[in-house]
């Protein structure tokens, strides 16, 4: 059986409390690091492990805390990034609704090591009922005094806080979310300064992700060289799979790195399979913005080595053959899935999210969105194909964050591999009734 | 610092920008910029039309930057090396980028006060394609006025954010904001509140397009039959240096001076602006000056039409038509 | 776009008087404004505003953002300029229990349009719409996160997942028989799976 660090305790009943919570082990790293170590050497085993940002970009992160700047008198914090929006992508809200106490503790031994006296976690507003439990638990924390002056009588205090979004994606971007804690509208900043100089209200900040937090509770106790044997190569630790789509046993997955990408589609133990005996036609292996892959390459690389469930080998043979494991967002078609009604469901998405501050997003995204329509109802040309591909070419890197590049590979990675289906899109003629997505353009106009 | 643009080399202070690195070089290496102006504190960044290609990071770091960037965002570092016009990837980005701005653009030009002066209009025209690929419906708003001597023509926004620093930088209360999102954003005041401060003006003038326009001077004229002429006047409020722009003897517009990059040079107050449409309210200095490739040195210029006849009698010379006959 | 989000100023005065948070909202706009330093309690905007879509019907009128402003000291527009961009906040009136139904890849991939075609043939009311009775709101939502119990839908704080016909017939059963108003800061949620 795999080892699992995060959620091998999911099914406890009453997990979600601290005193069970507790019982099965939990807040052992606040102990051990405030009573044996310094904060640095909670930086150093971080460092050690390899733990990268389970986000979606896959920043090493004891080098994002080393980067923040410790000015005299100045306050730090520590923002943890619940605002996952991603689609494809459900790890975090799993985990912080079953076991909320696993990111409170990552929060405060995480703050520890950064001298942070005040944390917040930002969570989308969505997950208001979410945001709930983790009250609950920061109370209990309190009561318990995990959280609050002098923790375990040492000289370390810490507050932490939750604070809800109110539904825009882009504030899962870590200048975007700085600007909505603040209370302002979602607009990214351009960078630089990063947040590690100054980020909320002006002060170092590091943005962590809820997984990568609560990743640093196990590092702490097992030490960084033993989480780092786990895994393979710069791919260390354990990593939540977020499972959807067309497969037998949709869910959220723990996974040591470097599991066969086939096995986890195929297992029992894990998807258990395509759905109703049908085959697998493509998947998107890391959340929506990541370049979606046909079967063939998604079980094998392009030089025949099977593909695995890690950083390196997802990317092997970059944008051309490859993909990105991002979030960990799953996403499994099987053979009768359309792949442009699918990348339109996504293109829509994009547009709907973009925040509108630079042009290359605010008007290519929308431009991508009306082509796309014409595709399904059944007036697009054949270069229309190669319409799209230029309007995504001329978005890709040329915008402030990264909702450019987001919004820009899946229509990349949709035509590269599956041209073919567009053009017989196009050449059919066939006409669906999209009076439906009209209506949708409308609410989003109000 | 030493950088170099375009093959020219130049020294400049620590915490330049590439593009204000540029423009001390010169208007053949300086990139083209919407939403950046040099008065106004944190602008820049949105349009994206002045993006450059870094090949060489600095001395110390030569790694080039792996995307473009905005160059008037992006300090210089010691020893960079950039690349505007020289890359041929750079002027096809900015291609894309101006038909991103154009494609929700009514190009109403014709009835437009902006025609003539309009940054958009120039960008276009120096750094686009010559057709649009876009076939769907234009985005529309409804005009709005903020206050009475403003008029919010949103369909033409290109939301460079310039009017929204003017108003946080320069006045006490702003009312006025960009509200919605994505490719609904709009420029909008609380609830059709007025923009009541006595600089609330300038927001016409910082605007590229013709999105803010002068209610005063609105439909009265096409700005190529006025004429541009710097004048002064004792003002308790602000400098009291403007431009006014003449046809035969009326002030039809008060406008502020603006600099070879069309940025205005120094902010005017509203009784400037509005209240002294009268050449004796001024101490007329003479013309402005203009750029020679701009629509308005058109009818303007004496010296422009003698150079004109000048060329014409040395064609004349060489043995062309004579020019005092018509074809 | 545009006119429609602009009242006038007279209305806004006239109304302004009758807003105001009950004691144990305000009492919860205060703590929320207790969690962010000296000085920041523009960082409570979003929370707070919550609250008040909660208290004052579902929806952010003119004078519900005055009075919001007013509460944390900033200007209206600041507070217009966010309540506009954040897609939970409804600028216009909507109905008590508003259905937001989730579109995007691994909803639609489950049916997610199919589930919302028979909403709207049950409600008789299209997207974006709200039933004559002033109960039910239909809105189509972007990913929610439930990718892995597609398709679904929130209403207030409660998510509704691995939704079928039978089971959509039940929730608005249910939610027509209570017939109150579901927000997003309900502490009485009633996830459904």
């Amino acid at each position: 059986m795999a080892r699992k660090l995060l959620i091998q305790n999911d099914q406890v009943p009453g997990i979600n409390t601290l005193e069970v919570y507790r019982a099965q082990g939990g807040y052992r790293s606040v102990e051990k690091a405030l009573k044996t170590m310094v904060p640095d050497q909670v930086t150093e085993e971080v460092k050690k492990s390899g733990l990268r940002g389970r986000g979606g970009a896959g920043f090493p992160t004891g080098m994002k805390w080393s980067f923040l700047a410790k000015p005299e008198g100045v306050p730090r914090y520590l923002v943890c990034n619940a605002d996952e929006s991603e689609p494809g992508t459900f790890k975090d809200r799993y985990l912080m609704e079953k076991i909320p106490h696993a990111l409170i503790e990552g929060m405060i031994t995480a703050s520890y090591a950064l001298g942070a006296r005040t944390s917040y976690i930002y969570i989308r507003g969505e997950y208001f009922y979410v945001a709930r439990i983790l009250e609950n638990a920061i109370k209990e924390a309190y009561e318990a005094g995990w959280l609050g002056r002098n923790i375990l009588g040492t000289d370390f205090s810490h507050d932490c806080y939750v604070q809800v979004g109110a539904g825009a994606y882009i504030c899962g971007e870590e200048t975007a979310l700085l600007e909505s804690l603040e209370g302002k509208r979602g607009n990214p900043r351009i960078k630089p300064p990063f947040p590690a100089v100054a980020g909320l209200w002006g002060c170092p900040t590091v943005v962590n992700n809820v997984e990568t937090i609560a990743a640093v509770c196990p590092i702490v106790n097992m030490g960084g060289d033993e989480y780092a044997k786990i895994g393979v190569g710069k791919s260390t630790g354990t990593k939540l799979i977020s499972a959807s789509g067309h497969i037998n046993k949709p869910g959220v997955y723990e996974i040591e790195l470097g599991l066969p990408v086939e096995e986890f589609i195929y297992s029992d133990a894990y998807c258990g399979g395509i759905r109703n005996g049908k085959s697998l036609k493509a998947v998107v292996a890391g959340g929506s913005s990541v370049p979606i892959l046909p079967a063939h390459l998604i079980l094998k690389t392009a030089a025949g080595e099977p593909r695995l469930m890690s950083y390196e080998s997802l990317s092997d043979g970059g944008f051309q053959t490859g993909t990105m494991l991002g979030s960990g967002g799953f996403i499994v078609m099987d053979e009768d899935t359309s792949i442009v009604k699918n990348l339109f469901t996504f293109t829509r998405f994009y547009h709907h999210e973009s925040c509108g501050q630079c042009s290359p997003c605010r008007e290519g995204t929308g431009w991508m969105e009306k082509v796309l329509k014409k595709f399904l109802n059944g007036t697009a040309q054949e270069s229309d194909v190669d319409l799209l591909w230029d309007i995504q070419r001329k978005i890709e890197g040329k915008t402030i964050c990264p909702l450019g590049e987001a919004a820009a590979w899946p229509v990349a990675a949709a035509i590269r591999h599956f041209k073919e289906e567009f053009l017989e899109v196009a050449r059919s003629k066939k006409f669906v009734d999209i009076s439906h997505y009209e209506r949708l353009n409308k609410q989003y106009a109000s | 610092m030493k950088v170099t643009i375009d093959g020219k080399e130049i020294d400049v202070p620590k915490g330049t920008t590439i593009l204000q690195a540029a423009r001390m070089i010169g208007a053949e290496v300086a990139p083209p910029a919407m939403c950046y102006y040099s008065k106004l504190k944190s602008s820049g960044g949105y349009c994206r039309t002045c993006i450059v290609k870094v090949t060489k990071g600095s001395t110390a770091n030569p790694t080039p930057m792996p995307k473009p960037v905005a160059s008037c965002r992006t300090e210089v570092m010691d020893g960079m090396v950039v690349e505007n016009f020289t890359s041929p990837e750079i002027v096809e980005a900015r291609k894309g980028i101006v038909e991103f701005l154009l494609i929700n653009h009514p190009l109403d030009c014709p009835v437009c006060d902006q025609a003539g002066e309009c940054k958009l209009q120039d960008l276009g025209y120096e750094h686009g394609l010559a057709e649009s690929r876009y076939e769907f419906e234009r985005r529309e708003f409804d005009m709005i006025d903020i206050g009475d001597k403003v008029k919010l023509h949103m369909n033409r926004c290109i939301l460079c954010y310039r009017c929204v620093k003017v108003a946080d930088q320069l006045t006490d209360g702003r009312v006025h904001g960009v509200i919605n999102r994505g490719d609904a954003s709009e420029i909008s005041t609380y609830i059709e509140q007025v923009i009541d401060n006595e600089f609330s003006g300038n927001v016409i003038d910082v605007c590229p397009v013709g999105a803010l326009t002068d209610k005063t001077f609105r439909f009265k004229q096409r700005v190529w039959f006025t004429k541009p002429v710097d004048a002064h006047r004792n003002c308790p409020t602000c400098s009291g240096k403007v431009r006014l722009w003449i046809k035969g003897e009326d002030v039809l517009r008060v406008t502020a001076r603006k600099d070879q990059w069309d940025e205005v040079e120094e902010f005017i107050c509203n009784a400037c602006r509005y209240d002294h449409k009268k050449k004796s309210d001024w101490e007329i200095e003479g013309p402005s000056p203009v750029n020679r490739h701009s629509v308005i040195s058109q009818n303007q210029y004496a010296h422009l039409n003698q150079q004109k006849l000048e060329q014409l009698k040395h064609q004349s010379a060489l043995g062309f038509m004579k020019i005092d006959k018509k074809p | 776009m545009g006119a429609q989000v602009h009242g006038t100023q007279e209305f806004n005065e006239s109304k302004r008087a009758e807003i105001e948070f009950s004691d144990e909202a305000m009492a919860t706009v205060q703590k929320l404004i207790s969690n962010y330093p000296e000085g920041k309690q523009k960082s409570a905007l979003i929370p707070v505003l919550h609250v008040a879509q909660a208290e004052f019907d579902g929806w952010l009128s003119p004078e519900v953002m005055d009075y919001v402003a007013s509460i944390l000291n900033i200007k209206a527009i600041e507070v217009f300029e966010v309540a506009s961009f954040y897609s939970m906040f409804n600028l216009k009136p909507v109905g008590k229990c508003v259905f937001e139904v989730c579109q995007t890849s691994s909803c639609w991939l489950n049916g997610a349009e199919d589930i919302i075609k028979y909403i709207e043939k049950k409600l008789n009311i299209k997207v974006g719409e709200t039933t004559k009775d002033g109960l039910f709101t239909l809105k189509v939502a972007e990913c929610l996160g439930s990718c892995g119990t597609a398709p679904m839908l929130q209403c207030g704080a409660s998510y509704h997942e691995k939704l079928t016909y039978e089971k959509v017939d039940r929730l608005i059963d249910s939610y027509k028989a209570e017939g109150k108003r579901r927000s997003y800061t309900d502490k009485d949620y009633k996830n459904t799976l």
